[in-house]
């Protein structure tokens, strides 16, 4: 057996033409929507939010719409935070200081450039105690973190929260990442259908296939080529529409249909 | 209530680090009692602190179809691949299942960074990256994951796990859980880090780096000392192997308390440790042997000496194993794995090497010299930055099915 079934009970989206869910919603459906504020992250406390790099603010932001509108308790929630490059101001900044004053290096930064520190603000500001991981899969984050956050929700029998979020490329790095926007969204995952649920999603693993080209969406294909985790923009068109099949990257060589179903 | 999973076979395992290439090579230094830890000689302008360095990886090139993956990283990576007789256990599984049925799961903190350091350090007069560093996928931390698929052909799941020092200790649990669900039939699992400006700068600007070689829960303890390793083991199901070790359980849980200090009671170390021991369906009396995390930083080693002192009888034996080899960060999970695969293989508790005055938080538990005994079951804790926990039970052959 290659496939899973998984049911979606929230959503959360950010990017810098939609601020939410419902944002992407409207302008499927025709209605435009002004630009959204940076992300506002409210979850965390004051002292917490002013600290935190990007990267948290964008990853706490998505997070947090996706479980408000599941209804989930946080504190009880395994979650999976997936990036292809992390936070690039920092690592932008590790590298430059490194490269010039390297006795100079912020603790403080340094502790937030670590590949799960998304994941370590959001358990804290939560008081989440379950599993919490951070992953990566180059431009098939998404997908990859896709098939962790399902696989963790079927294997435990419980609902697994799942972020995939980029920062903008920043300085010479930005050169060899790819990644000229910011973008993060955020699925509730849960083996079980809810008062909640948006659809159920069968996972088929595809091995040698490769993706849909972006215009086979209904998201304009330069949003999705300006973040690596813009990769989930198909399905979220499908999940904001009702139903349908995407192809996403679940690996470099390793495709994965999705075929998305309403729930009765 | 969590219910006890199947155990799974560990068909093959390796590691490298400061104590050499190999299992061989690091029984007989456990054996011996002997540390792989060296005055800094790494970098331009060494901190004045000891290193857990590996000898000859300037000089272990990779394969010239490899090239565009070059960094320190892929090359200790591709140095612990050749050593055991690893890469012929991975071609044969990859030929028995197919190479999209056995996933690729490696953890690692820091990746191929050392390489976008040196980048920055040589920037063109314009600002760019020198031409012979614009390699997109070595900047990014999937760099040793995708260098392992196409060194090895694997075309299946292929994730990197990066959580800090846990990182490739979760990877066994993230293999557990495709292979119980079908997803794969067949795990590669392990990590690789290596010495870097990022982590010796940042762990130093953290004041926990130590001058003299780390001495793990030792009273005069003075903090960390970083080291490198790679290490790898494949994970196939229990039918497959019915004489090889096997993966008993996991536990992965979160402190939900600091960035980079530890919750004080160790709440999520504990967590993890009776999850692992719940999926394993064992009590604590049936553990031989626990490799702990014991970095040698104050406040680590005092909530980890408190929590053996709680869940074990005194007859379960308990070592920190970085005085050895240094912590060795996103790569400590799979290389103290493999030193806890090797103490079940020999029947050998590992002493806890630096700890010659034991801090009086530690319980009559703790192996402070090494002990000749036959070790059934055991454990190996792996914590990491962002409060994020790993427990990994392993047992002897056969046992658990």
């Amino acid at each position: 057996m290659n496939a899973l079934a998984v049911h979606v009970d929230g959503v959360g989206l950010w990017s810098p033409q939609l601020g939410s869910f419902a944002a992407l919603r409207a302008i499927l459906g025709g209605t435009p929507v002004p630009p959204p504020a940076r992300p506002a992250a409210a979850l965390l406390p004051a002292g917490e939010r002013r600290r935190a790099p990007e990267s948290v603010l964008l990853a706490v932001e998505v997070a947090s719409q996706a479980v408000t509108m599941s209804g989930c308790n946080p504190a009880g929630l395994p979650c999976v935070f997936a990036s292809s490059h992390g936070d690039q101001a920092i690592m932008d900044y590790m590298c430059a200081t490194l490269a010039a004053t390297p006795a100079e290096l912020s603790p403080t930064r340094f502790h937030n450039s670590v590949h799960n520190a998304p994941a370590g603000y959001w358990t804290i500001a939560t008081g989440c105690h379950a599993s919490s991981s951070a992953v990566c899969a180059q431009r098939a984050s998404f997908g990859a973190g896709l098939l962790e956050a399902a696989s963790l929700a079927l294997a435990d029998a419980r609902p697994v929260l799942l972020v995939c979020s980029d920062t903008a490329g920043s300085g010479p790095l930005a050169e060899v990442t790819g990644s000229p926007s910011p973008f993060g969204c955020a699925m509730v995952l849960s083996p079980q259908p809810g008062a909640s649920t948006l659809g159920r999603l069968a996972l088929h693993l595809c091995p040698g296939s490769i993706a849909d080209a972006p215009a086979a969406s209904a998201v304009p294909a330069d949003w999705v080529a300006a973040s690596p985790s813009a990769s989930a923009l198909p399905l979220l068109a499908l999940l904001a529409q009702g139903a349908g099949r995407c192809r996403v990257m679940a690996a470099g060589s390793l495709g994965m249909d999705i075929h998305l179903e309403e729930c009765a | 209530m969590l219910q006890p999973i199947t155990p799974l076979a560990v068909t093959a395992f390796t590691a490298t680090s400061a104590l050499g290439r190999g299992l061989e090579a690091h029984r007989l230094a456990l054996q011996d009692a002997r540390t792989g830890l060296r005055a800094n000689d790494f970098s331009l302008a060494p901190l004045a602190c000891w290193v857990g360095r590996v000898d000859g990886v300037e000089q272990a090139a990779l394969p010239a179809s490899l090239a565009v993956w070059e960094c320190r990283n892929n090359r200790l990576a591709w140095l612990g691949l050749n050593q055991d007789g690893f890469l012929g256990a991975v071609h044969a599984a990859r030929e028995r299942y197919g190479a999209a049925r056995v996933a690729l799961l490696v953890g690692t903190s820091t990746a191929s960074i050392g390489t976008t350091e040196e980048a920055y350090r040589r920037l063109d007069p314009d600002g760019g990256f020198p031409a012979d560093m614009l390699r997109p996928p070595i900047h990014a931390p999937h760099s040793l994951a995708g260098f392992l698929a196409e060194a090895l052909g694997l075309e299946g799941p292929c994730l990197t796990i990066s959580t800090a020092c846990s990182s490739s200790a979760k990877v066994f649990a993230s293999a557990e859980r495709m292979i119980r669900l079908g997803l794969v039939d067949a795990a590669l699992v392990g990590g690789v880090d290596t010495l870097c400006e990022s982590v010796l700068f940042g762990f130093n600007a953290l004041e926990l780096v130590s001058r003299a070689p780390c001495r793990p829960f030792d009273r005069t303890r003075s903090g960390i000392s970083i080291g490198e390793a790679a290490g790898f083991a494949l994970i196939e199901r229990a039918e497959a192997a019915p004489r090889a070790p096997r993966l008993l359980g996991y536990g992965e849980a979160s402190d939900a308390h600091h960035m980079s200090t530890p919750h004080p009671d160790g709440l999520g170390a504990e967590l993890a440790l009776r999850d692992a021991l719940a999926r394993a369906g064992l009590e604590p009396r049936q553990v031989d042997y626990v490799n702990l995390h014991g970095t040698a930083s104050l406040k680590n080693d005092e909530v980890e000496a408190a929590l053996i002192g709680r869940v074990f009888p005194s007859g379960t034996r308990a070592s920190s194993t970085k005085g050895y080899t240094g912590h060795t960060l996103g790569a400590a999970g799979i290389l103290e794995a493999v030193i806890t695969l090797l103490a079940i293989r020999h029947g050998l508790v590992p002493g806890n090497l630096g700890g010659n005055e034991p801090d009086p938080a530690c319980g009559p538990q703790f192996a402070w010299r090494n002990e000749a005994r036959s070790i059934g079951v055991a454990l190996s804790n792996s914590f990491g930055f962002g409060g994020n926990n790993a427990c990994l039970a392993f047992g002897g052959a056969g046992s658990g099915a």
